[in-house]
Parts: structure tokens; C-alpha cells; sequence
């Protein structure tokens, strides 16, 4: 820390910030455009600049940019002598912008907005002419107006430089310089919605929140939590006039940070689709027509099924299955997952509990120095662990610009610097993956062998851990590479999850990284789950096995299914039995879907922004997640069907009953939460049209929606988050109108939130002995073809696959080949492939598989993953059409040798 | 029993007829007056010129909802209106119009109005408070703090007339003027009865009971309908009963100025007599028109400091006048 | 004491004055307009019945940019945006509760495209409530309103039907990006 002088205050800093951050953080208002607080400085907009004086006798000083400027001690700085060079500076900025305010999509939170404001540039000069450029079509996701562009490279150095992204950049040169793609056409990247975040203005906007757009202050927000995938990314949901608008990153050190990946930005879409169930439905039999039941009606039916069996869901919050658990009683209640899955939920819980090791949050994924991915395709089943890992690379360079004494921001020196020197990272997968470009090695393989190297790995690092047999000499040299790569790391990670549907795997994981603990430096370990809630449903069924192999083979005639379509979770033979037997079933969920349409009762309940609760995320973090909005009376949360006490009450209860969950109570402040007497507002006070917007149905307005739930209010009253940040609901502070202003609520710029609390890990880990596990042959399937999952992050999860932007990125159920079987197998490019008792599918061609294996599509409509065995046999498929919904280039893969037939259908 | 003379039915009907008609159409005159004086025309939408705003007015009053507040004192809440009125109009029993014309001829008439006026101060008191509102509490203590303190000088001024004439019967005192109005030697009192009678029948500017840049409405702030109606159809009658006092006291009552007299006395007589009358209710609403109403503090030390040593002057000076002739 | 009188007497002097300048005023002419029989004048900014106008090219003015409902102070304005194939915005429903609105005109002024215009027509009594709830059909008119030649799209950089990039006023034609040139 040093001491430096600010216009005549005295503020104290660190000089390994750079200026800028360190005086934002003191609360003073310096402009800024092309500095980011995860993507650091490169000096290019102009805009913070400052004078520094050498001395106290100086009067003159010098310009300097402060976010290129070290803090030194005892300096003498001045914002207000700056002020004049700053305005000019954003007048030149701006003589190209357009007069677009009104028909742009930042505007109203629009940091160029804030920044001309604020720099008292507020009359145009010059009145030539204006360069204007032609746009691009990027997708569904992505709008863009380049006449919008003040060139400050932010999208640039976040697309390519932070995001990996490889076809996007810029182009032309002086002031025609141009940002797009090289040709028209969708984005690459996984996570390039946060361009519309990271862009200081509207050159890329947010294309399905345009289509349907209202200004920021008009969105009834709520802090949320993303319901998409287990990394349970901390969002921002907006909604007007009773349908969800769009979704924004909420920013929480521990978890997202600034960034969260394209799946839970635009997967929000279905809360608003026509397949949502609105009104509940009874009927006697299943072969009458159901007929309109009243929530009072829909809920004594339901309370009134006596000795049902309860089917939980990975995807329903903590508090909805423990209801259902209540309901039913614990011996009822069941898990809605097969018993391999809910068995590798509860090894994860029990790895967390009882091996040496660090649960990475993204910050240590980031600051991870070695990295090895056991067979987990962490891109698609939990995108922002591999934005995280792409940062994890840079370390390498990083640790060289230590070494020459560079500060850590100086993102463009550290860039020159390192050039291709990247921290090592280790692939080990069935399939070329989206990370390959970053790895240091990709070895392709089965689970199984790659079981078999992680089990090796740890050996080679821990003598005392259990060895396998059989390695080929390539995997040997393999095991070696890594294992010194992780001993001579600092802060080495391991990667896997359930994605490859291998215990032995995940095993594998747990002993390198036990292997790499030494005392009180423990090895960092993820674990990826499918699913938001995974982890937080394996909590309950702690003293059970009970899971949807033995739900079907039970005695009861009724059953309750709560969030959960059984046909993606089991084989549909499996479950038409099941529902056949009974005699009365009923579906609680938001969401049309064949389990449904088979129910006799189907209530109809909320989604994630429509109701609160809690989510356990893949490193058992529970977060809370708030209401955004009221639905229609006829929709209600699952909590409130199954319960009849208030969400509090339910959280509380859990908390009491399951162990481990005792946290749970402290992720709100209360129900009784006030401020001065007020609630958390999830409207702004700009909210507007409060009188008008239900006047065409009657010019009487209704009284305020009430939360029973408490802490929040669904009105424009309540204490600003300026004055208390308590629960952290849209960033906003004055003069501050864009996402920018977050920083006024970070205890310091880049840092964790002042007041906000961001979840609570519900294990502790502080198990110090090393324990391994054996290494278990599994029992390999006969077959032609050994079967291994491929996932989609667009498509691949129930919910988000119905929304309609997601559904452009989208694809049909497939196979992916070898050329080599696709050769043997006499498949043209027009042909379809005839999966053995599952009908025929579409296939592309993948060089980087194996000869022998096969890659099926996990939840893609028209394949059912669930159905297959672990081998399969494959025919040529004759008179074969490709499904409509079948789009091959939304599949973006390294390895695509040969584009299938019906690219572009 | 139908002929034309004192105490006669066909007297009685005629005058609380004709008295009736006029304080309903005091109202429509008041508002079109002050409407003239403030440039503007006042209601005249409501029949010809809006002579029939007050029937609208009435219809209006007892169409509206007549409420009780349910923390109201209920008996003396709907008695207290009802007494204003019905004082008002016995004491137009005394009131000699013409020769022959009038209701009663009491030898104490002069006392029985005085007398009726205080108890119409009971109205606004009771009515204040009976509404168990504390600005209807303030209002009601405020009119009986004026009624009491301006009948105690009104009393006085009108006791030079009284010495005068050697007369409490109001005829007997009209009569006493065929040769000379008592505005001329009694023109102090007449200043003093003057004042104490708008702030007897708390007309403007002394309307301080009501005065609702303070207390809301006063006294009536609970009131509604036609049990507002009552209050203020009380408070018209009063300000009639006031401009017939006048010219009865010190204007000559139905004699004609300057032997302007004409035909049959009794035309003549109540002719001249609506003409005061009527110059009086204008001068009324002049005041209304043009004075600001002062601070309660103002109005009670002008009513014990000014006024009551003016009129006990006057008094004193005409005793000594009548006296020193009289020996 | 001589003083008290003289200011008492002052007092009472001008209340009398009060009284004689107030009774001349009998014999002035009123100057109540008697409204319905005569119609005021009403000048061109006068602040009544809210209209929404069209652009001198006949196309809808509004641009749904939402400004005049953050203005308005009693939050009586609703609109929802959406564009044509063209990329053009306009409202897709624009609705005024005029039971709420007090015609401060601040929407007028928050309006960068001149759309929302308030006019003369002050006579807006309904016998029904819900008939002062008014929707885009009911306020959009066929003309300019008050402003005949501003044009927003002309001077807005965002391409329209009929108007491409770098077809607006004071526009250079696109660059190219292709060219590394200056």
C-alpha cells in the first residue's frame, strides 16, 4: 500500500492496481472505455486520463493515462486538470457516432452515455460528414450496428484475447477500423453474448432482447441464479409487462465474475413459450380428456394422494424436492435420476467430504498454473468452467511479467510477452473438444483408459496410490508429461465430472488430486454435474439409494413427479411401464413433455423466475434465487403446491432435517428483511407506465403484487442500492447507468461485493488424510460400437432447448463417426444411420474419434441417449429424409472432416 | 282571520313564505353579486339568469349521502343544525314590514330577537362540538366565544335607539321615526350594531367559526347533505334578519326618505321597506367581497377594546342628551 | 395614544377605500368567457389532448424509444417496441391512461423524433373512465403535427426501408472493410 494525493485528498493504494482502479475504488469518477476490470489496461481510449506531477513543486505536470500508470508513492495526481483533455478527447470519440440514442438498445445503460456526461461533452461541433459501415448478420444471438463503434477494441481483446474466440476481429484501419467476422455469419464463441455486456455501447447488442426490448429501467429484475447447468452462475432476469425480456451477468467474485456463457443468457426464452403449462389439469383416466382444474381443486387432489411415491428432479430447487420429501415422507421419495447417476452425485459429495483437496471456485480454476480434464466436455456441460480454464493458460505469461517486474494489468505488454508460452494444460477426452486450441496436450480416449491414465498419473506423483496395469508406451510418456506438469505447478487443478458417465473416472480425478495435496497445499479439483440442482438433490437422499430404477420397481399405484420429464432420465420403455402400472400420477412442472401428457394430474408451476428457492451448484455452493416476477394466479411454485408453508418455513425445515444444509437459512437475510422499514425493490425508481401498463384491461389499477416470501417487493419503493446492497438486484448508481457500475458496489474495483453474500459452500472440506481409491474395471458392453455422450450446449438441457434462439443453435439428435466406420459402414453423405432399435438419425464425420466408438447426442430431440446400451450396432439407414430440425453447421467442432449432407436443410 | 293586519294568517304565510323564497334566493344573489364585484358573472346557468341554481343546489343537498360520523356525539349532531334556522325565523316574527304587515307586535320585541340571535349561537357550538373533530371542536369554541362577545355591544349600541323612541316594541321604534331616521343621532350605534351584526350572524369577514384556511370548515366540517343545508340556510336567514334589523332600527323602517311615499301606505311601505332591505344584503356581500378576515386575537380585542367603550359612549352621550332635553 | 388613533383611523380609512374600490367594480364588464357558447383561443403549444404524429414521408414518428414514459411524472404511459423487416422501430402498442395524465407536456419534451405532441384540444371529458385509456389508433395522426420537417430516421445512422447505410444526411457511404487504406 502507498499513499498518493488525488486533487488534495489523501488516498491510500495498492500500487499493484493500476490508477484508475485504485481511484475508482475511492469512489472518485474517472471516465473510462477500454480498460476492463477482468480484461485489464491497454491505453487505447484516451478517456482516464490525469496529470501527474513529479515533484511539489511542479505545477505543469504530465498527461497520463491512469489506467497505464502505477501508483507511486507519495505522487501528486490531478482528475479535475485532466478534465479539458478529456473532453476533447470524447468529442473526437464521438464525431462519428450516429444520432442513434433512441433506436439503440444500450441506450439508457449505456456506458458511452455515461462517459460523454460525464467527461461535459454535451454539443456537437462538428458538423461534417459521418463514416458509416455496413453490418454483419452474427447469429441469433448477437446484434450489430458498427456506426455505433468508438473502436476501443473491448470486443476484440474480450472475443479473442479472453474468450478464445477465433473468427472475430478487427479489420480495416484508421478510422474505417471495423470489428465483425471475417464472413457473416453466427458467432463461434460460447460466450459471446457478453459482448453486448463488454461493448461500451450499442455496436453488439442482445438480438432476442431487441426483438422484444424495453430500456433497463422499465425490467423488473431479481438476483437469480441460472438454472441451465451446475456452475449456477449468479444472472440478472428482467421482466415486463409478465414475460421474462432477457437475462444479464449479476456480478459475484466467487462464482461468474463479470462473464456467464451463452446457454444461460439466451436460454431463458421458454419461461415465455407457448409450451409452458398455465393452467392446471385433472382427469380420471388417462384416456378422458383433461379438463381445467382450480388451483384450490389441483391442490386438494394432489394433497389428497395418499401413499404416492414422491420422483424428485435435479432441477427443481433444494426447497421444492424437500417438500416433496415431506409430503410423501423420506422413505417415499425418490430421486429422479437413475441409480449410476445419483451414485456419482453422491461420490462427488463424498470426494468434496473426505479427500485432501480444494473444490475450485472459478477464481482458483483461473488462477490455476496446470490443468488436467479427465473426459469431461467442459465447453458444453459447463461453459463457464472453460472460459474460466482459457484464462488458467495465461498464467504461464503472467509469472514471465512477474519475473520482469511488469504489473499483472498490463494486459497488452503481458500479451507481446508471452506470445505462444501458455500454462500447460491436458485433455484427456473421447472426442477433439472446444479447449483443444489452448491445451498443451489432447490425448483422445475412452473413459476407461483415460480412468486408467488418471489412476497412473496419480501414481507417478504419489507412489502410495494404487496403480493400473496395461498402459500403451504413448500413454506411459503421457502420465509422465503430466505428472511433472502438476508437480511443478502451484496451484495445479484436475477436471472431470459426470459428463462421461464413468465413476472410475471421477475416481481417477479424486486420486491425482489427493496425490498432489501435501498438507495445507491442497490440490484444486472440479467436478462437473449435469445439472443446477444435481448435487443439492444427492444432499437429500443421503441415507438412500433410492433413484428411478427402484421407483419403478416399487409397489405403489401413485406417484408425484415434480419437475421432471422421466423420459430423458430413463429408458421410454422403462418408463411407459412405469406409468402404465400407475394409477395415478401426477406432474408438477412448468413445462409441457411427454410425462406430462401422460399424468392424470398436471399442476402447473413456476420456473426459475417465478419462484425462489435454492440451487447447490457443482462445487456445493447453495445460492438462492429470487422471484423475478408474479405469473397469472394459476401458476404457482412447487414449494406452494407440495406445502403448505412458506418458503421460509421450507428452507428452514430443510435445514433442520438434512445434514450439511444447515447453511442454507443464512443465504437471505430473513424474511423480515427491511431497510429504514423498507424492502429490496425489484423495480427501479425510473420504472414507468405503472398507470397505464394494465389500463386496457381496466383503468382501475390493482393493488401492488404482494411477495409473501419477503425481503423483496414487487414495486419501485423500497431502499436503493446505493444506500444498501444487502441483496444485490441491478447494478445502478448515479451517473453510473450502465453495467459499469458494479464497481460502486465492490469493496474494492474487481473485487467481491461489499454487502451482497455469494452462496455458501455447503461442504467444508478439511479432510487432511490421503485415502485412494482402487481402481474398478468396469465392465466393458459387447457391441460394434462403443457409445460415449456428446453434449450440446445448445440443446442438450430440457429447458433452455426450448427457447427459441437457442433452438436456431440448435441441432436434431446424431451420431458422430470415424471416416474409417463410415467407410465401413458404405455411408454416403446423404445417408442416415440406423441406430439398433432407435430408429435412424443423421451422422457427421469427426477424425479425432476413435475407429470402433461412437458419439451420440445427449438430449437432442429424436435420439434417446437414455435408450441406448453402452455398445450399439449401426446400419445404413435406407429411404432416409433428414428431420427439419436437423442443422449440421450449428455443430462447431475443430474436427469436422467432412460437412454431412444436410448442412444447411 | 285572511285581512291584512298584525298577527293575521294570511300575515304568516306571507312573510315566512316570501322570507323562505328570499334566503334561497340570497344565495343565488350572493353568488352573482360577489361573481359582478369580482368581474366575473357568478351562476347564471341553471334557469333564467341561474335564478334557479339554489333549487339545484337543494336537490343536489338532499341527494347526497347524510352522514353521521360513527364517533359523533348523534342527538345534538342533528339537533345542532336544525336550531339555527328556526331561531332565525321567530325572530322574524318581530319584524314590522309595513303598517299592518308583520306577525307579532310584542312590547318586548327588540329583546326577543335579541335573545333568538343568542341562542343561534348554540347552533354552531353544539354542532362543533357534537362532531367530535377537533377543527370542528376549535370552530364551535370560536363562534361562541364572537356570539357572546359581539351580542354584549350589539345589545348596547341598540340601546340609544331604545332611549330614543322609549320603545322595546320594534313597530313602536319604526313608528318613533315618521319624523326623523335614528341613523342620524344614533349614528355611532348604528356603526357598532353593524359590525356586531355580521359578526352575529358570522358573515364575512368574520366568518373566523369557519374559517377554512385553518380549521378546514369549522364547525361544519363533519356535515353533509342536507344538515350542512340547514347551517347554511341559517346562516342566509340570519343575514336577512340582520339587513331587516337595520333599516327597522335606524332607517325608518317602511318610511319612505324625503316623502317619497306613495299611494296606499302599506304598498308603499313594504316597497321602501324591501329596498332598504335589499341595500343592505348588497352592502353585505360588498363587505364579503372586499375585506380580508382578521386574526380571532384581532376580532375580540376590536370587539372589547373599540367597540364596547364606542357603544358604552354613545350610550352614555344620548342618556345625557334625552336626559338634559327631558328635564 | 394619539398615534394609536390616527393609525386606527388609517385602518379603518382603508378598508373603507377597500369597500368603494371593490363596489366600482360592479360596473366593470366581466371578464368570465362564457365557455361553451364561446371558445377560447387556444394557441399552437397550448398543452392538451396528446397526439402522435407521422413523419413528413406519412410513416409513424414514434420510434418506441421509451423516453416519454420515463419522463412522464405520473407514469401514464405505456409502450411496447418492435420493429418491421426492415429494422425500423415503431411502437407496438402505445397507450396513454389520460385519467393519470396532468398535461405537463414532459413527454413532448423527452421526444427526440417531435412524435408525441401535445395540442390544443382541451375537451376531453368522458362519461365512461375506461374511455380516457387511449391506444396507438386513437392518437396517431395522419399529419406532421406542430414540426413539418423533421425526419428522425434521416439523421439517424440506422439503416431503414428506403434508407441505407450512409444514405442519411451528413452520412459518408460505408467504408470498406476489405481496404487497409486510410
Amino acid at each position: 500500500m502507498v499513499k498518493i494525493t488525488v486533487d488534495g485528498k489523501v488516498l491510500e493504494v495498492d500500487e499493484n492496481n493500476n490508477l484508475l482502479e485504485e481511484v475508482l475504488s475511492h469512489g472518485e469518477d474517472l471516465p473510462y472505455f477500454c480498460w476492463h476490470p477482468s480484461m485489464g489496461s491497454v491505453g487505447s481510449c484516451r478517456q482516464c486520463a490525469v496529470i501527474e506531477y513529479a515533484d511539489d513543486e511542479d505545477t505543469r505536470g504530465r498527461l497520463n493515462m491512469a489506467c497505464m500508470t502505477s501508483p507511486r508513492d507519495g505522487a501528486r495526481y490531478s482528475i479535475e486538470k485532466a478534465a479539458q483533455f478529456r473532453a476533447q478527447a470524447i468529442e473526437s470519440i464521438m464525431i462519428n457516432h450516429p444520432h442513434d440514442c433512441p433506436v439503440c438498445e444500450e441506450g439508457g445503460e449505456c456506458h458511452l452515455q455515461d462517459m460523454t456526461v460525464m467527461s461535459g461533452h454535451n454539443y456537437r461541433r462538428y458538423d461534417g460528414k459521418k463514416k458509416t459501415h455496413t453490418n454483419q448478420y452474427l447469429g441469433p444471438f448477437i446484434g450489430h450496428e458498427m456506426n455505433r463503434c468508438i473502436t476501443c477494441y473491448r470486443c476484440v481483446r474480450y472475443y479473442k484475447d479472453y474468450a478464445g474466440g477465433t473468427d472475430f476481429g478487427p479489420q480495416a484501419s484508421h478510422d474505417n477500423t471495423y470489428f465483425g467476422r471475417w464472413q457473416e455469419g453466427p458467432l463461434e464463441s460460447e460466450f459471446s453474448g457478453n459482448l453486448a455486456e463488454v461493448c461500451p455501447t450499442g455496436v453488439f447488442t442482445d438480438k432476442p432482447f431487441s426483438k422484444h426490448y424495453v430500456r433497463k429501467w422499465d425490467l423488473q429484475t431479481a438476483p437469480s441464479i441460472c438454472a441451465s447447468c451446475s456452475v449456477g452462475c449468479n444472472t440478472n432476469p428482467g421482466e415486463r409487462y409478465g414475460t421474462l425480456r432477457r437475462v444479464v451477468n449479476r456480478f459475484n467474485d466467487e462464482v461468474n465474475g463479470y462473464f456467464i456463457c451463452d446457454r444461460g443468457r439466451f436460454g431463458t426464452g421458454y419461461v415465455n413459450s407457448d409450451e409452458r403449462i398455465i393452467v392446471s389439469m385433472t382427469r380420471d383416466s388417462r384416456d378422458d380428456n383433461p379438463v381445467l382444474a382450480s388451483p384450490e381443486e389441483a391442490r386438494t387432489s394432489l394433497h389428497s394422494m395418499m401413499g404416492a411415491i414422491g420422483i424428485g428432479s435435479p432441477r427443481a430447487s433444494l426447497e421444492a424436492n424437500f417438500a416433496l420429501r415431506e409430503l410423501v415422507g423420506p422413505d417415499n421419495f425418490y430421486a429422479g435420476v437413475s441409480s449410476a447417476e445419483l451414485g456419482m452425485y453422491k461420490q462427488i459429495l463424498d470426494i468434496y467430504r473426505t479427500k485432501p483437496v480444494k473444490v475450485a471456485r472459478i477464481k482458483d480454476i483461473e488462477a490455476s498454473d496446470a490443468v488436467v480434464i479427465l473426459g469431461e466436455d467442459v465447453t458444453n456441460t459447463a461453459a463457464r468452467l472453460a472460459l474460466a480454464m482459457r484464462q488458467s493458460v495465461k498464467n504461464e505469461g503472467r509469472k514471465m511479467a512477474r519475473d520482469m517486474k511488469f504489473p499483472d494489468w498490463h494486459d497488452a505488454a503481458i500479451r507481446q510477452l508471452a506470445m505462444d508460452c501458455k500454462s500447460p494444460l491436458f485433455i484427456l477426452s473421447p472426442y477433439a473438444t472446444r479447449l483443444d486450441d489452448v491445451a498443451a496436450q489432447v490425448h483422445i480416449a475412452s473413459a476407461e483408459e483415460s480412468a486408467k491414465i488418471g489412476y497412473a498419473i496419480a501414481t507417478a506423483i504419489d507412489g502410495n496410490a494404487p496403480g493400473v496395469t496395461g498402459l500403451s508406451k504413448e500413454s506411459q510418456a503421457l502420465v509422465k508429461t503430466i505428472a511433472e506438469a502438476l508437480k511443478g505447478a502451484e496451484q495445479p487443478l484436475i477436471v472431470s465430472g459426470t459428463g462421461s458417465m464413468s465413476p472410475a473416472l471421477i475416481n481417477a480425478a479424486a486420486n491425482i488430486a489427493t496425490a498432489l495435496s501435501d498438507g495445507e497445499k491442497k490440490a484444486n479439483l472440479a467436478l462437473v454435474v449435469p445439472e443446477a440442482n444435481s448435487l443439492g438433490l444427492a444432499m437429500l437422499m443421503e441415507e438412500s439409494d433410492r433413484a428411478l430404477e427402484q421407483a419403478f420397481a416399487c409397489e405403489e399405484t401413485h406417484a408425484i413427479v415434480l419437475e421432471n420429464d422421466l423420459y430423458r432420465r430413463a429408458p421410454s420403455a422403462d418408463v411407459d411401464a412405469f406409468i402404465n402400472k400407475m394409477e395415478g400420477l401426477a406432474v408438477l412442472d412448468s413445462m409441457k413433455h411427454k410425462t406430462g401428457e401422460a399424468a392424470n394430474l398436471v399442476l402447473a408451476s413456476g420456473t426459475f423466475a417465478e419462484t425462489s428457492g435454492t440451487f447447490v451448484n457443482y462445487e456445493t455452493r447453495a445460492q438462492h434465487f429470487y422471484s423475478v416476477f408474479k405469473p397469472v394466479d394459476s401458476i404457482q411454485s412447487s414449494v406452494k403446491w407440495l406445502s403448505d408453508k412458506p418458503l421460509a418455513e421450507v428452507t428452514a425445515d430443510c435445514a433442520k432435517e438434512i445434514e450439511g444444509c444447515a447453511a442454507i437459512v443464512g443465504l437471505t437475510p430473513g424474511a423480515d428483511f427491511t431497510v429504514a422499514g423498507m424492502r429490496v425493490p425489484r423495480q427501479q425508481h425510473r420504472y414507468s407506465g405503472r398507470t397505464a401498463m394494465r389500463a386496457d384491461v381496466d383503468v382501475h389499477e390493482p393493488k401492488q403484487e404482494q411477495d409473501e416470501d419477503g425481503i423483496m417487493s414487487y414495486s419501485m419503493e423500497g431502499v436503493p442500492a446505493t444506500r444498501d446492497s444487502t441483496v444485490f438486484n441491478t447494478a445502478w448508481s448515479g451517473g453510473w447507468n450502465s453495467n459499469q457500475s458494479v464497481f460502486k458496489f465492490q469493496s474494492h474495483t474487481g473485487g467481491p461485493l461489499k454487502q451482497a453474500g455469494h452462496g455458501i459452500c455447503l461442504i467444508e472440506n478439511i479432510a487432511s488424510e490421503k485415502t485412494y481409491n482402487e481402481f474398478e474395471k468396469a465392465e466393458s458392453a459387447k457391441g460394434d460400437y462403443q457409445v460415449f455422450p456428446l453434449y450440446h450446449l445448445f440443446g442438450s438441457d430440457e429447458l433452455t432447448a426450448k427457447t427459441p434462439a437457442i433452438q436456431e443453435k440448435a441441432t436434431s439428435g446424431y451420431i458422430a463417426l470415424n471416416e474409417a466406420d463410415v467407410a465401413k459402414l458404405g455411408l454416403q453423405a446423404s445417408d442416415g444411420v440406423a441406430v439398433e432399435n432407435n430408429g435412424s438419425v443423421p451422422y457427421i464425420v469427426r477424425s479425432s474419434i476413435q475407429p470402433g466408438t461412437v458419439g451420440v447426442s445427449v438430449g437432442l430431440e429424436g435420439l434417446n441417449f437414455r435408450n441406448l446400451p453402452g455398445a450399439v450396432s449401426l446400419q445404413k439407414a435406407e429411404g432416409w429424409t433428414s428431420p427439419g430440425s436437423w442443422n449440421a453447421a450449428n455443430i462447431i467442432i475443430s474436427d469436422k472432416s467432412v460437412a454431412a449432407e444436410g448442412e444447411t436443410a | 282571520m285572511f285581512s291584512l293586519q298584525v298577527g293575521s294568517l294570511l300575515n304568516v304565510a306571507l312573510i315566512l313564505g316570501t322570507v323562505l323564497v328570499s334566503a334561497a334566493l340570497l344565495i343565488w344573489v350572493e353568488r352573482r353579486f360577489l361573481g359582478f364585484f369580482n368581474d366575473r358573472l357568478g351562476p347564471n346557468r341553471v334557469g333564467p339568469f341561474g335564478i334557479l341554481q339554489s333549487v339545484a343546489d337543494v336537490i343536489k343537498l338532499i341527494t347526497k349521502e347524510d352522514w353521521t360520523p360513527p364517533f359523533a356525539d348523534k342527538l345534538t349532531f342533528v339537533v345542532a343544525p336544525i336550531i339555527i334556522p328556526i331561531v332565525m325565523l321567530l325572530s322574524f316574527a318581530m319584524i314590522p314590514f309595513a303598517p299592518d304587515v308583520g306577525i307579532i307586535d310584542m312590547n318586548i320585541g327588540l329583546l326577543f330577537v335579541m335573545a333568538m340571535a343568542g341562542l343561534a349561537s348554540y347552533s354552531a357550538m353544539l354542532g362543533g362540538l357534537a362532531s367530535n373533530n377537533k377543527f370542528s371542536l376549535l370552530g364551535g369554541l370560536r363562534a361562541a366565544g364572537q356570539m357572546i362577545s359581539y351580542e354584549v355591544f350589539m345589545g348596547i349600541s341598540i340601546l340609544g335607539v331604545v332611549i330614543l323612541s322609549d320603545s322595546f316594541s320594534l313597530r313602536g321604534i319604526v313608528e318613533a321615526q315618521a319624523d326623523g331616521w335614528y341613523v342620524i343621532p344614533q349614528f355611532i350605534g348604528f356603526i357598532v350594531f353593524m359590525v356586531a351584526a355580521l359578526a352575529e350572524s358570522h358573515r364575512w369577514p368574520f366568518d373566523l367559526p369557519e374559517g377554512e384556511a385553518e380549521i378546514i370548515s369549522g364547525f361544519n366540517t363533519e356535515y353533509s347533505g342536507m344538515k350542512f343545508g340547514l347551517f347554511f340556510v341559517g346562516e342566509y336567514i340570519g343575514m336577512l334578519l340582520m339587513a331587516c334589523l337595520i333599516p327597522v332600527l335606524f332607517f325608518g323602517g317602511w318610511h319612505a326618505p324625503f316623502g317619497l311615499g306613495f299611494g296606499n301606505p302599506i304598498v308603499s311601505g313594504l316597497f321602501w321597506m324591501a329596498v332598504k332591505v335589499g341595500a343592505f344584503v348588497i352592502f353585505f356581500i360588498l363587505v364579503r367581497a372586499a375585506l380580508a378576515r382578521p386574526r380571532y386575537d384581532q376580532l375580540m380585542s376590536y370587539g372589547w377594546l373599540v367597540m364596547l367603550p364606542l357603544s358604552l359612549i354613545n350610550l352614555l352621550i344620548t342618556g345625557a342628551i334625552v336626559l338634559s332635553q327631558g328635564s | 395614544m394619539l398615534k394609536g388613533l390616527v393609525h386606527q383611523v388609517k385602518i379603518i380609512w382603508t378598508q373603507i377605500v377597500s369597500l368603494w374600490l371593490v363596489f366600482l367594480h360592479l360596473f366593470h364588464k366581466a371578464d368570465t368567457v362564457e365557455y361553451p357558447e364561446v371558445k377560447p383561443h387556444t394557441f399552437p403549444r397550448w398543452r392538451g389532448r396528446i397526439i402522435l404524429t407521422r413523419d413528413p414521408d406519412g410513416e409513424e414518428r414514434c420510434v418506441a424509444c421509451n423516453l416519454c414514459a420515463v419522463a412522464c411524472p405520473v407514469d401514464c404511459i405505456a409502450l411496447q417496441k418492435t420493429e418491421d423487416e426492415d429494422g425500423r422501430w415503431y411502437p407496438e402498442f402505445f397507450r396513454i391512461n389520460f385519467s393519470r395524465c396532468i398535461m405537463c407536456g414532459f413527454c413532448e419534451e423527452a421526444c427526440p423524433t417531435h412524435a408525441i405532441q401535445l395540442t390544443p384540444d382541451f375537451e376531453m371529458a368522458e362519461y365512461v373512465r375506461q374511455d380516457m385509456v387511449w391506444e396507438k389508433e386513437h392518437m396517431l395522426i395522419d399529419g406532421t403535427g406542430k414540426y413539418h420537417d423533421y425526419n428522425f430516421y434521416r439523421v439517424a445512422g440506422k439503416a431503414i426501408g428506403g434508407k441505407d447505410k450512409g444514405e442519411a444526411r451528413n452520412e459518408l457511404p460505408p467504408t470498406d472493410r476489405r481496404s487497409l487504406l486510410p
